[in-house]
């Protein structure tokens, strides 16, 4: 089945000369009844979609910001079947696409077959899976094929041309191209090669191209938005959040508004 | 007979191992790999590699016979494979000189290393000082605390210890650290893994560097008996020195293996490092392979008076060489550790390290049971010089 949900939000967005902004939430931090409040106001502030961590006890992937985010969120007792239910009790009132960032072993756990299932019939739009790459996701994949919910591949900077062929060629929703080399988390600088990087994803990739890891500032929002079809905030907004200081959310989506000439 | 060698995808043993790692670390696996099969193939490697294992690790380790041990207990002849006698104390500095001249070769001059007991980490170190290379350990805070004397001979060998304070402040959190820092910096370091554990091609790898423990055992007990070993046995914590051990004789259907896992409190009590004990199954750093873990799929925290087993999974190859049957997995509690640690230090006059002791005493069990026509060979992977303080003060006084 063809991937529509998130791909067409995005899209739209783009269509209307706008960038996609997709924040990062860690479920469960600061309680999981605070889920269904969080991703309303997002939705209401402008986001495309939004991303929703899933704790996990060993995220290597993910640098100080959301490590704590975690801790703070598995110490509330959070797991996935507890998120799922959440999700589901509130789900025909977020309009929003919803996209489950993960690791692999508490899906492994849960079983991807009723995973696959249980996301379906929750309206998840996709999936990110930061520790599956290609080589890894084929059993995955089946499992969604027949649902609405992508796959979606992260493509990092040290990935040959080769491999970014490959990744694009199973993209779903779109492709999550990684800004820095190097883990979740708030920077000041990034590499220069970075423009040329997204001249060519953007050339190679039919489905638009999002940018993330490190962007944390309404400037770098722009900038790096301007490279790419959108951006994802992450460890900024998790931490606007905890600090709760929503004026910095508000900031970050207002810069992703932006009209582009494209 | 089963399939010994599955390994139809490279990385595979079995449904064990893979990749599951970040996207920005797959091209360094890929290069580790096409670098590692380069060096493999070329003979000047292996060349240079033996050359520091003769001349500075001091290897051959001798194959010891046991003599009074034997006679104490009645049973099986027991012979010891010295890996304590290697240079830092442990068979780790096998794979650290393999690892580091792999690295030379590949043009990188920064090293990143987790540790747990402090044993890879020193052994990383040695090498990093040996090839004047840049060296960065990470080290759970508890680990610290166990072991504080390691970290003074790391910060001695020029290494830099970082504390790794996340998690359970163990192992498992230190090479979480380590994957964080080599994605970060992954263009001009290089990752020494210090067990049979991680993504693909590191099992593989460190099993390879390893493996001499084996194939020098067999050997010397050929010398020697002129006969295989009926049994071996060796601890396992990732799982370097007993497949290392195990390997060259996985074909010799006649030599029953025995991997001794950490049974902590006992099994019974949920305080244990025992993964094959706990029957789950699931991927973490890298691989797909038995783990602690609770119903949600989160990791647990592994439990054992020995830092270097303190980890919550076995390794691919081993969770493979469980299911077809070819090694039994058993476990030994801290209690009865420290039982093969007196007993060793009293018979033999070895302090053998308390990894090493999980070992010992699951083979004393073991050789009650066999007659002396039989031959029994105990993998003695560290000294115990490194341990005393808390076997003293696990035994308060007592000896
Ligand atoms: C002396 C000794 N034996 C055994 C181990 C366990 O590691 P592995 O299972 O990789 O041999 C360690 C780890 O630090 C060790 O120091």
């Amino acid at each position: 089945m063809a991937k529509k949900r998130l791909l067409e939000a995005i899209n739209k967005i783009n269509f209307d000369g706008e960038k996609a902004f997709i924040p990062y939430i860690m479920a469960g931090d600061g309680g999981l009844n605070s889920l269904k409040t969080k991703l309303l106001y997002l939705q209401d502030l402008g986001a495309t979609a939004i991303e929703v961590g899933i704790p996990f006890s060993d995220p290597v992937a993910d640098g100080p910001t959301i490590q704590s985010a975690g801790e703070r969120s598995l110490a509330n007792g959070t797991t996935l079947r507890l998120i799922m239910k959440e999700i589901e009790s509130f789900y025909e009132v977020v309009k929003v696409p919803l996209v489950l960032m993960t690791y692999y072993n508490p899906i492994l756990s849960y079983g991807l077959k009723k995973f696959a299932v249980d996301c379906e019939r929750i309206g998840i739009s996709g999936l990110i899976v930061p520790d599956l790459p290609i080589e890894e996701s084929d059993t995955l994949r089946m499992e969604l094929a027949s649902t609405d919910v992508a796959l979606v591949p992260l493509v990092s900077l040290t990935s040959p041309a080769e491999r970014i062929a490959k990744i694009i060629a199973s993209g779903e929703g779109f492709i999550y191209a990684v800004t820095v080399n190097g883990i979740t988390g708030v920077r000041d600088g990034f590499d220069e090669q970075l423009k040329q990087h997204f001249v060519s994803l953007k050339e190679k990739s039919p489905i638009p191209v999002l940018a993330g890891f490190g962007i944390s500032t309404p400037e770098q929002v722009v900038n790096i938005g301007a490279l790419a079809d959108g951006v994802i905030v992450g460890s900024a907004i998790v931490d606007a959040f905890h600090q709760n200081d929503l004026s910095k959310i508000q900031a970050l989506i207002q810069a992703s508004k932006k009209k582009v000439l494209n | 007979m089963v399939n010994l060698r599955d390994e139809s995808r490279a990385g595979r043993y079995g449904r064990f191992g893979g990749q599951y790692v970040p996207e920005t670390l797959m091209k360094a696996l890929n290069e580790l790999e096409l670098a590692y099969n380069n060096a493999i193939n070329d003979p000047t490697f292996k060349e240079e590699v033996d050359y520091y294992l003769k001349d500075y690790v001091g290897r051959e380790t001798p194959l010891y016979y046991a003599e009074r041990l034997t006679k104490e207990l009645g049973g099986a002849k027991i012979y010891l494979k010295r890996e304590d006698l290697n240079h830092t104390g442990a068979h780790k500095i096998n794979n650290t000189i393999g690892q580091a001249v792999l690295a030379k070769r590949m043009g990188k001059k920064k090293i990143v290393a987790e540790t747990g007991a402090g044993q890879h980490g020193v052994a990383t170190a040695t090498v990093c000082a040996l090839f004047d290379m840049e060296c960065v350990v990470f080290m759970g805070k508890e680990d610290i605390r166990r072991q504080e004397l390691n970290i003074f001979r790391m910060e001695l060998l020029g290494a830099k210890v970082v504390s790794v304070d996340q998690g359970s402040g163990t192992l498992k959190d230190a090479v979480n650290e380590a994957l964080r820092y080599w994605v970060s910096n992954v263009e001009d370091t290089h990752y020494i893994l210090g067990s049979a554990l991680g993504p693909h091609p590191f099992p593989q790898i460190v099993r390879d560097f390893q493996r001499v423990i084996g194939v020098e055992t067999r050997q010397q007990i050929l010398e020697r008996e002129g006969k295989l070993p009926d049994a071996v046995v060796a601890c396992v914590g990732g799982g370097s020195n007993a497949i290392g051990m195990f390997h060259p004789f996985l074909e010799d259907e006649a030599v029953a293996l025995f991997g001794v896992e950490a049974g902590g409190s006992g099994i019974t009590t949920g305080l244990h490092a025992a993964a094959v004990a706990s029957a789950k199954e699931g991927v973490l750093h890298g691989a797909f392979m038995y783990i602690l873990q609770d119903d949600d799929g989160y990791i647990q925290e592994a439990h054992s008076i020995s830092a270097g087993l303190d980890y919550p999974a076995i390794g691919p190859e081993h969770s493979y060489l469980h299911d077809i049957g070819r090694v039994k997995y058993t476990s030994v509690t801290d209690l009865e550790a420290l039982e093969g640690v007196k007993l060793l230090s009293k018979k033999e006059g070895i302090i053998p390290a308390l990894e090493s002791a999980h070992a010992i005493h699951y083979a004393v069990r073991l050789a009650k049971e066999m007659s002396p026509e039989q031959i029994l060979v105990i993998c003695l992977s560290g000294r115990g010089d490194k341990d005393v303080q808390t076997v003293r003060d696990a035994l308060g006084g007592e000896q």
